[in-house]
């Protein structure tokens, strides 16, 4: 009796691994099951139109707030549990501990989209995933719209940002993004000019700087991307010692931008350049 | 040298620190305008500071404050490592040993991560300085509770015990919360605050009152380093002393690392170096560790500030990188010493 019960449990068994070892799905068609573990491919999903083709998405992907929110991690993947969405697609920016090569070894497609250094690349890596999910057109027409946005805000801001400088704030320890980076190339694109490229002597894009240093340099603009992370407001800008006397506090000129919005390369950084515009307005109104 | 002139040293050392500190930096101020600037000053004098506002501000708001912070910090800890290092008689002991730096790991890591919202230059330190005294306590409790062993050896083990849950704890709160990873990253390698003399106030009563209580205890530390039952039978209360002197260190490592996180290798290695210059007496060994650990961290932070000027360099890295050759040097002499 019991033989026969692991006989057919044995066959069942069979069937199964059968079942699920089909061959997979072919490279061309167009996935619906996507799991997105990175925020800024989360965001131009949904702008694109293939928001209904997501299945999960990872626990930093906060926008927009009708993604299908789940507790996968980005930066420490469980390769099972992302498996366990029966994905077709797999969009990832950052490969940690082999993830790439074991999703794929499932037979499971993965598009790699890592952090974008330049807007051009932000582009393409939208046009890209436009391309693979079968919605081209959007992504085509959201860059052109992108492009024509950015253009005309840096067409109105640049006149009013010549010999200003500016002060890009990723944390109250005075960590900065030099103009190599993604987020200080929009400064450039003003040709504001980012006191934290005189401190990248290491060339990471990303010094520390010192706070006598910053005070001596008095940015015209101040502009933190610390508000949610470590809850900075001009406010508690203008209270650290020596910054009554920078530029930027005493004009009022301290920017507050979503922590997410100036650390993805995604539909939203349209947002940022406003908001970089609206300061340069204010400062010279 | 005897003991007084070794005082006098060891003073000098720390008053030319203390000017390098205030002079060096990012922003050039000349030794001149500053010392008019600092004239200035001082009441019912009537002259004026050569300084712009801004420089003005940097000197006064900035650094001075900082290399105030440095010497507290560095004194602090340099005399709780020789203190650990007496009451434990082991050479490797130093102000963390006990889980203060895996506690208040955890509380900072708490802070950060659950106090989202709140600027957490306000919440660390408070929250760090109850996680590194709550560390301490437990291995207090569980050390007790297993019954004292020689030269406090329970004790220690009770604190790598607790150390390693903490810091498993820490860990795991973080992988929840990867986003965090930065700020918690940055307070672990250690860094002199910039917040000006809002941090010199707080840390000041903890390092006057542990330093003081430490440096009252420096006799009975040195007849505590002839072994516990040798001490007992001099009349000494060694379960007592080691107590006293525990808390003291402890309170004040625990509002230096709420400070400035965790800086390594000061409590180790500015210890050793006196002991191999000036002798391994408790009574010359400590108010030393207080002038020199002091002048050694302002220093170190004179390094941090202007190694990649007008970039910075975490402190507990300049720390780690020029005390551990150092501390072969030392180890390797001493050894040396000892065997011809």
């Amino acid at each position: 009796m019991s033989r026969l019960l692991l006989g057919v449990l044995a066959a069942l068994l069979v069937v199964l691994v059968v079942a699920s070892g089909s061959p997979a799905a072919p490279a061309a068609t167009v996935p619906h099951r996507i799991v997105s573990l990175s925020p800024t491919a989360t965001e131009t999903l949904f702008a694109i139109g293939a928001g209904a083709q997501v299945v999960a998405v990872d626990d930093q992907s906060d926008y927009p707030k009708q993604a299908p929110h789940t507790s996968l991690s980005g930066y420490t993947p469980n390769v099972e549990a992302i498996a366990g969405y029966k994905p077709d697609l797999v969009v990832v920016y950052y490969d940690p501990s082999g993830l790439v090569k074991t999703l794929r070894g499932l037979g499971i497609r993965v598009l790699v989209q890592d952090a974008a250094t330049t807007l051009d690349g932000a582009y393409a890596q939208m046009i890209a995933l436009g391309r693979i999910t079968g919605h081209l057109d959007s992504a085509s027409r959201l860059v052109a719209s992108m492009k024509a946005r950015i253009k005309a805000l840096v067409a109105r801001g640049a006149p009013r940002a010549r010999g200003l400088t500016v002060y890009h704030e990723l944390g109250p320890d005075l960590y900065s993004a030099t103009s190599s980076t993604f987020i200080g190339r929009v400064y450039s694109l003003f040709g504001l000019k980012n006191i934290a490229d005189a401190a990248d002597a290491g060339g990471t894009g990303y010094p520390k700087l010192s706070p006598e240093y910053l005070v001596s340099q008095s940015p015209d603009i101040v502009v933190l991307a610390d508000i949610r992370c470590c809850a900075q407001t001009p406010r508690t800008v203008a209270a650290r010692p020596g910054w009554s006397r920078v530029d930027a506090v005493r004009t009022g000129t301290v920017v507050m931008i979503d922590d997410s919005i100036a650390s993805r390369w995604g539909p939203r950084i349209v947002n940022f350049v406003r908001a970089v515009a609206a300061a340069l307005a204010h400062l010279r109104r | 040298m005897t003991p007084r002139l070794w005082l006098l040293a060891a003073s000098l050392f720390l008053a030319v620190s203390l000017v390098v500190g205030s002079l060096v930096g990012p922003v050039h101020i000349g030794f001149v305008d500053a010392l008019q600037s600092a004239v200035a000053r001082v009441p019912f004098l009537h002259v004026s500071s050569p300084l712009s506002p801004t420089d003005e501000a940097i000197l006064w708001d900035i650094r001075v404050p900082r290399v105030v912070v440095g010497a507290l910090v560095g004194a602090m800890l340099a005399t709780a490592g020789a203190s650990y290092q007496g009451v434990f008689r082991n050479p490797l002991a130093d102000p963390y040993l006990l889980g203060v730096a895996a506690g208040a790991g955890l509380g900072a890591t708490l802070a950060v991560v659950y106090l989202r919202g709140v600027d957490f230059q306000n919440t660390l330190p408070p929250a760090a300085f109850v996680g590194g005294a709550a560390a301490v306590v437990a291995a207090y409790a569980i050390g007790r509770s297993a019954g004292a062993g020689p030269g406090g050896a329970t004790l220690v083990l009770a604190g790598v015990t607790v150390a390693a849950f903490f810091t498993a704890v820490q860990t795991f709160v973080q992988q929840q919360h990867s986003d965090t990873i930065q700020e918690v990253y940055s307070w672990i390698l250690g860094r002199l605050p910039s917040s000006g003399w809002r941090d010199v106030i707080i840390l000041l009563p903890y390092a006057v009152v542990a330093i003081t209580g430490i440096l009252l205890h420096r006799r009975l530390l040195d007849v505590l380093s002839v072994g516990d039952e040798e001490a007992a039978s001099l009349g000494v209360n060694v379960g007592h002393v080691r107590l006293a002197v525990v808390v003291c260190a402890t309170v004040g490592t625990a509002a230096a690392v709420a400070v400035s996180g965790l800086i390594g290798f000061v409590g180790i290695i500015v210890p050793h170096a006196i002991r191999l210059v000036a002798g391994p007496s408790y009574r010359l060994l400590l108010p030393l560790s207080v002038l020199v650990g002091a002048g050694f961290l302002v220093l170190a932070d004179v390094i941090a500030r202007t190694a990649l000027s007008p970039a910075e360099l975490p402190i507990g890295v300049v720390t780690a990188f020029f005390g551990a050759p150092f501390f072969a040097i030392v180890l390797r002499t001493s050894r040396r010493m000892a065997s011809s």
